[in-house]
């Protein structure tokens, strides 16, 4: 078990610094940081001063080696916007996306869980056919177009909800609503396809056999058994809200990962692009093993 | 037999429809049976007569839609229990009847450990619960016969053998002392030696609570080993019910009858055997040595271990003969068919075909030599590529070895083929998912039979089929070996069958080879001791055994 873990580490390690290459190289491909910091008419030696003491004056390898001789000393670069440490930056932002993820998760997974597993026990009944219908335009209405209606309607005319920015518990009501609405329609069909065959399975006869409750039969063990799965789906998708709700956390202006992510590119703040990376590509990774220690937890077949 | 006073569960007219897209489909008509407390009622058919369907209507295992309970009356105990449904009917279920299925490996939650299983009976008919409802899960483990019950009570469904699981599975069912038990096919899934000791088990369960058991079977042998009284089903009618005796000795129905011809029976197939006539001194097969080593590692980083599923392992085949290769589940008797058609590769040992070492083939050598030694597999459902015709099926093999027959004679052969395993020439454009599971065997027969091949190595050919159709299947192939001159490897772990067939036999456990001898020499002196443990495995009808 921990050596698996320790083999999975390391492979992941393998992974982030391939992954930290790529990044470093395409943000580069994106232009000169001084044409978009300094003023349009400032002079070529203004430039050449801040490409200097930056560092973008030397070929791009040289810039890599000394990034990776940097990183290994645990220096992730400095802002060139805030000129302070791009990895305080980040490691500031991501507890609000975390937070903010593994709300908007919890909800839509719960959620999916029940409403699919009630549909599955009744496959094409009303209850099944509604649930049907809603996670279907959960799962294909546009997140962005979402939000901006829900701004104009609960913010602007009605007036119940902010429309951006952090605060009380009203300002996480709509961002939430609008990350989880997604993944619990993508969670509700797999849920429900999965209890459809787990309730139709031996075992379950068994257990109608042996007189168990109903609410055991369906939540004890089809539930159960119909959780790997789901479980994987919902990793997928926790990965992609953790990775920065990026349209979300722009639209309801939450200081997020991903609007910093989004904000460092536009402004090309390359030391803050990597970290922001770094940072969430470490979360993924982590999240990604747990998960897979989580099989095993749910399915004693699963040994490592 | 006066000991049985009134019926303890009575079916009255039952007729069980299942809806599909065209007209219903009628699984159960008009079926009416009774069993008292302390007998045991089997209820004997082949596959898809609606034996299954008529015990779990019993139970309320019947979803339905699509199934639909078009008429009958369920007495038990004196209560009607057609229609309960919710908590009446839990009050029945698993506390006053109960039952054990087919497999146990499919029939118990996978992800729950066997102790939680058998607890929560007690939980949730409010017996017992928990240090108390371990304490008894573990008696009970005891009582199926489960070594170590305090340790393996907290083992997962997977961490049992066949057998054990099927232990379990008659602990789970025995836990509240219900009043009838249901057995649906218990045995089907075991092996002989196995099957034995659970048939025992329930015997003395019986003996112990004076529970009425109906036994649900398609084996002849484990019916007449069981049976008090026996109803015989055919396409959900019954044809013939009556006691056991009565019933095997004397068959007055016709279907009865021919199931009962079918049986490979005792000292009749010493008779009306299927041996061939024609065998020669030719050795058309030579094994010399095989072994089969398997390394694994125990968990990820785990030490390396070996396995020996062949050890050691040496026999000939002659021309026109039939050697059987019998054994449990494990004995390494599929490894060595595996390897004969290099499907497998051996750790060591020769297997000289022809004057030639099979295992040093190169390519064109091996295809040469497949074309001489066809394989006729287990599973007619799952080994033949169901988008394909019958005739692209058979036809296949002259694809491959384009010196065999001109394309232009293709349809013609194959429609002589398809008549030589007995089928119609019109089959030959249909797919496999339209034949039976007997015809499709047939089918499979006839892919062998087209590349003209000297030898057929069939495993576990006739082990999935019906016994009348293990019949058929068994003359056709005996038939094919005295007209064509055929060897056949034959491996199944069903002794009857290859007393029936087999000119000489080996016995294989944990991949040696503890037997070998002809025929009769095996079935009449039988020198090892597990070839007459495999030999007294098989069950003695119920009637001998009580006047014994």
């Amino acid at each position: 078990m921990l050596s698996y873990i320790g083999k999975r580490a390391s492979h992941s390690v393998i992974s982030v610094i391939g992954l930290l290459a790529l990044v470093f190289f395409l943000t580069r491909l994106t232009g000169d940081p001084s044409s978009l910091f300094l003023p349009l008419d400032s002079t070529l030696e203004a430039r050449q001063a801040f490409a200097k003491l930056h560092g973008f004056d030397q070929p791009i390898h040289w810039q890599f080696l000394d990034y990776l001789r940097d990183l290994i000393n645990l220096d992730f670069g400095q802002s060139v916007r805030q000129n302070r440490s791009a990895m305080e930056i980040a490691l500031e932002a991501f507890p609000q996306t975390l937070k903010l993820a593994f709300v908007a998760m919890a909800l839509a997974f719960t959620l999916a869980l029940v409403a699919g597993s009630i549909a599955a026990t009744r496959p094409g009944g009303l209850f099944d056919r509604t649930v049907s219908l809603v996670s279907l335009t959960g799962a294909s209405a546009p997140d962005f177009w979402i939000a901006i209606v829900g701004i104009l309607v609960f913010a602007v005319s009605f007036d119940l909800l902010p429309t951006s920015g952090t605060g009380g518990i009203s300002y996480w009501i709509m961002p939430i609503f609008v990350l989880a609405l997604r993944p619990f329609g993508l969670l509700v069909q797999v849920v429900r396809g999965t209890m459809l065959g787990a309730l139709s399975a031996p075992y379950i006869k068994t257990a109608r056999a042996k007189g168990l409750h109903r609410k055991e039969i369906v939540f004890g063990h089809a539930l159960r058994n119909s959780l790997l799965p789901v479980i994987t789906v919902a990793g997928d998708l926790t990965a992609g809200l953790v990775n920065g709700a990026v349209i979300v956390e722009s639209v309801f202006g939450w200081p997020g990962i991903g609007k910093l992510m989004i904000d460092a590119i536009i402004q090309r703040d390359f030391a803050v692009v990597q970290s922001t990376i770094l940072v969430t590509a470490t979360a993924i990774f982590i999240l990604n093993i747990c998960i897979d220690l989580l099989y095993a937890v749910l399915d004693p077949r699963i040994r490592y | 037999m006066s000991r049985f006073t009134s019926p303890l569960l009575t079916v009255e007219n039952l007729t069980v429809e299942f809806l599909s897209d065209d007209a219903p489909v009628r699984a159960v008509n008009a079926v009416s049976f009774e069993v008292s407390r302390g007998e045991t009622l089997v209820i004997l058919g082949e596959s898809g007569s609606g034996k299954s369907v008529s015990t779990s209507t019993v139970m309320d295992l019947i979803d339905q839609p699509p199934g639909d309970i078009v008429s009958g009356r369920i007495t038990f105990d004196g209560v009607a229990i057609g229609n309960l449904r919710g908590e009446p009917r839990r009050l029945i279920n698993g506390r006053k009847i109960a039952m054990i299925f087919q497999d146990p490996l499919a029939y118990l939650n996978p992800v729950y450990t066997v102790g939680r299983q058998i607890i929560e009976i007690f939980e949730c008919h409010g017996v017992a619960s928990g240090k108390a409802a371990r304490e008894q899960a573990i008696s009970l483990l005891r009582r199926v016969g489960i070594p170590n019950p305090e340790t393996r009570i907290d083992q997962y469904p997977h961490q049992f053998s066949g057998g054990q699981r099927q232990r379990v599975m008659i602990a789970m069912a025995i836990a509240l002392k219900p009043d009838l038990l249901i057995a649906d096919e218990p045995t089907t899934a075991l092996d002989v030696s196995v099957q034995a000791q659970i048939l025992d088990l329930l015997r003395d369960l019986q003996n112990e609570t004076g529970m009425a058991l109906i036994l649900i079977t398609h084996d002849l042998e484990v019916a007449a080993s069981m049976a008090d009284r026996v109803i015989v089903m055919n396409r959900g009618e019954i044809v013939e019910a009556g006691a056991a005796k009565d019933v095997f000795t004397a068959p007055s129905h016709a279907y009865t009858k021919k199931l009962i011809s079918a049986l490979p029976h005792g000292d009749a197939a010493e008779n009306s055997n299927k041996r061939s006539t024609t065998s020669s001194e030719e050795t058309v097969l030579k094994v010399e040595g095989l072994t089969k080593e398997y390394f694994f590692s125990s968990g990820m980083f785990g030490k390396r271990q070996s396995f020996l599923a062949v050890n050691d392992v040496n026999f000939e085949v002659k021309k026109g003969e039939t050697l059987g290769i019998v054994g449990e589940s494990g004995s390494g008797k599929s490894s060595v068919a595996r390897m004969l058609l290099r499907l497998a590769e051996p750790t060591s040992g020769k297997a000289i075909f022809a004057g030639e070492d099979i295992f040093s083939m190169n390519q064109a050598r091996l295809l040469a030599f497949r074309r001489k030694v066809q394989m006729v597999f287990q599973d007619p459902y799952g080994s033949m590529n169901p988008r394909m015709s019958v005739h692209t099926i058979i036809s296949e093999p002259w694809a491959i070895h384009g010196d065999i027959l001109p394309k232009a004679k293709w349809k013609d052969r194959v429609v002589e083929l398809l008549e030589l395993v007995g089928l119609k020439p019109e089959h030959a454009d249909r797919y496999p998912h339209q034949f039976s599971g007997g015809q499709r065997q047939r089918i499979a027969i006839a892919r062998a039979l087209a590349s003209e091949p000297e030898l057929i190595v069939c495993d576990e050919a006739v082990s999935a089929l019906d016994v009348s159709i293990q019949a058929q299947v068994i003359d056709l192939l005996a038939d094919l070996r005295t007209r064509l001159g055929l060897s056949y490897i034959f491996i199944t772990h069903d002794l009857p069958i290859v007393r029936h067939f087999a000119d000489r036999i080996i016995v294989m456990k944990q991949g040696e080879i503890v037997e070998d001898g002809t025929t009769s020499a095996i079935f009449g002196n039988p020198s090892h001791p597990y070839t007459r443990s495999l030999l007294e495995a098989t069950p003695v009808p119920k009637w001998v055994a009580a006047g014994a």
